[in-house]
């Protein structure tokens, strides 16, 4: 008999050391998540996965399933918390869909549109920004940032080249890159590595595609981030 | 227009959305636009003016890309031209906002003129709608928001190739420009976002016959874009 968790009322079974995250994932249930990748150890810092846990709030990528946890997660007070997060988020940032070439492929618009974001109802902060578009093959733009750290993760763990950081705290945190001269073009990152496909953002992305697949035919147009999460795995 | 300024969005009839069914069969195939307002669905009101709703429609700092899909409803605009009439809109070439049902602003706010125009409507509009990418985040004007007012007028006026003795407009009559463009919702209150650039026709009617009707608008997965 397996040791099971109970999801908003639904029995979810999960093996020892899997996270909360991993056993909803393995079951087909969607907890909202940006800075998450099932492939990378979880980093927990964007917190849109929080759910109730015996009656306190956790993050549940961090959070490791223990038998009988009582979890709420699509609950109507979650997801309202969910959305502030992810407003902020975006007044936070230079998130401009119009011009953005991630736009319908990106997570955090996907994860707005799935929690029915209407507007970013703060005030915009604007903040300036570097974009390094110094390498050949990828470019960086930092005003899409939001600090889920998974390239340095995945450019560390996955690639073992360490390309990026993040350094600063709070509302200094910036996301640097591993040279003498701070430029994206003078690191050894190539456009196959792990670190440019996990972005969940415009953030980092192979340059060229452009809009070989138009506005309107991409994946998040179409199909909510909750049925590509836990039918197809990541994007 | 007193008398009718006490009254809110009612239920209201409206022809079915545009393929529902094909040519020939259509709403207006064989009735004509105010028989088919009185045809079917919801409650039926009469059409006289009295009891027509008000809207007021403006752009601010956009490009009237949201206008144009308001305008792509198309015959729609025969049965929703039963049901409301048009105070200031691009369309009515009215100047000055009047007290109104609903106020829909296109576009964030760039400079003076758009904040007496934006508050204008908040006075005037019992429902003030935010429509698209500008109006709602600063949109593609609020790029220039991390640049140098200064440097991006010399940019475009001074050092834009194909420019003979180019100088910065100055004349007093121009609005005042702002050093960053703001969503609307950063000046006065909002009341519902339609985001889109532009949001298509058909969450537009969506929209306006889910308010237009006494319901709370929501739209289904694929009409809420944020591009």
């Amino acid at each position: 008999m397996s040791k099971t968790i109970t999801i908003d009322g639904l029995t979810v079974p999960f093996r020892d050391g899997q996270t909360i995250m991993d056993a909803a994932l393995a079951s087909g249930v969607y907890i909202p998540h940006l800075c998450h990748n099932p492939e990378f150890k979880p980093h927990g810092s964007c917190k849109l996965c929080t759910v109730n846990v015996n009656g306190r709030n956790a993050a549940s990528c961090t959070m490791p399933a223990t038998e009988g946890l009582q979890v709420l997660n699509d609950t109507a007070e979650l997801n309202d918390e969910r959305r502030a997060l992810v407003q902020m988020l975006f007044v936070e940032g230079n998130h401009l869909c119009p011009s953005c070439e991630k736009s319908g492929n990106c997570q955090l618009q996907a994860v707005a549109y799935y929690l029915e974001m209407m507007s970013p109802h703060y005030n915009h902060f604007y903040p300036t920004r570097e974009v390094d578009a110094s390498h050949p093959g990828i470019l960086l733009d930092r005003n899409r940032c939001i600090y889920c750290e998974l390239c340095v993760r995945a450019s560390r763990d996955a690639d073992g080249k360490n390309v990026f950081g993040l350094t600063g705290r709070g509302m200094a945190t910036t996301l640097i890159v591993n040279s003498a001269s701070g430029r994206l073009g003078d690191t050894t990152l190539a456009v196959t590595d792990k670190a440019v496909q996990v972005c969940p953002t415009g953030a980092l992305m192979k340059k060229g595609l452009a809009y070989t697949v138009p506005i309107g035919r991409r994946i998040f147009d179409h199909h909510s981030i909750k049925d590509v999460q836990t039918g197809g795995g990541h994007e | 227009m007193s008398e009718r300024s006490g009254r809110g969005p009612h239920p209201i009839p409206l022809p079915h959305p545009q393929g529902a069914s094909p040519p020939g069969s259509r709403c207006f195939a064989a009735t004509t636009a105010r028989q088919a307002g009185e045809g079917e669905g919801e409650a039926v009101s009469p059409a006289g003016d009295a009891k027509k709703i008000r809207i007021a429609t403006c752009s601010l700092a956009g490009c009237f890309g949201c206008h144009m899909s308001l305008l792509d409803i198309d015959e729609r605009l025969f049965g929703l031209l039963e049901l409301v009439e048009f105070d200031r809109t691009p369309l009515t070439d009215i100047k000055h906002c009047g007290p109104c049902d609903i106020g829909i602003v296109e576009g964030g706010v760039c400079n003076a003129e758009n904040v007496h125009v934006l508050k204008e409507f908040r006075k005037n509009c019992k429902v003030l709608v935010a429509i698209g990418a500008c109006a709602i985040t600063g949109g593609i004007p609020a790029l220039r928001n991390n640049l140098d007012l200064w440097d991006c007028f010399q940019e475009v006026y001074c050092y834009e190739g194909g420019l003979e003795c180019g100088q910065i407009p100055d004349d007093p009559e121009l609005p005042l420009p702002f050093d960053k463009v703001h969503p609307i919702y950063e000046v006065v209150k909002v009341d519902y976002f339609l985001p889109g650039c532009p949001p298509p026709a058909d969450a537009i009617w969506k929209f306006l016959t889910d308010l237009l009707n006494g319901r709370e608008p929501k739209l289904d997965y694929e009409m809420l874009h944020f591009d």
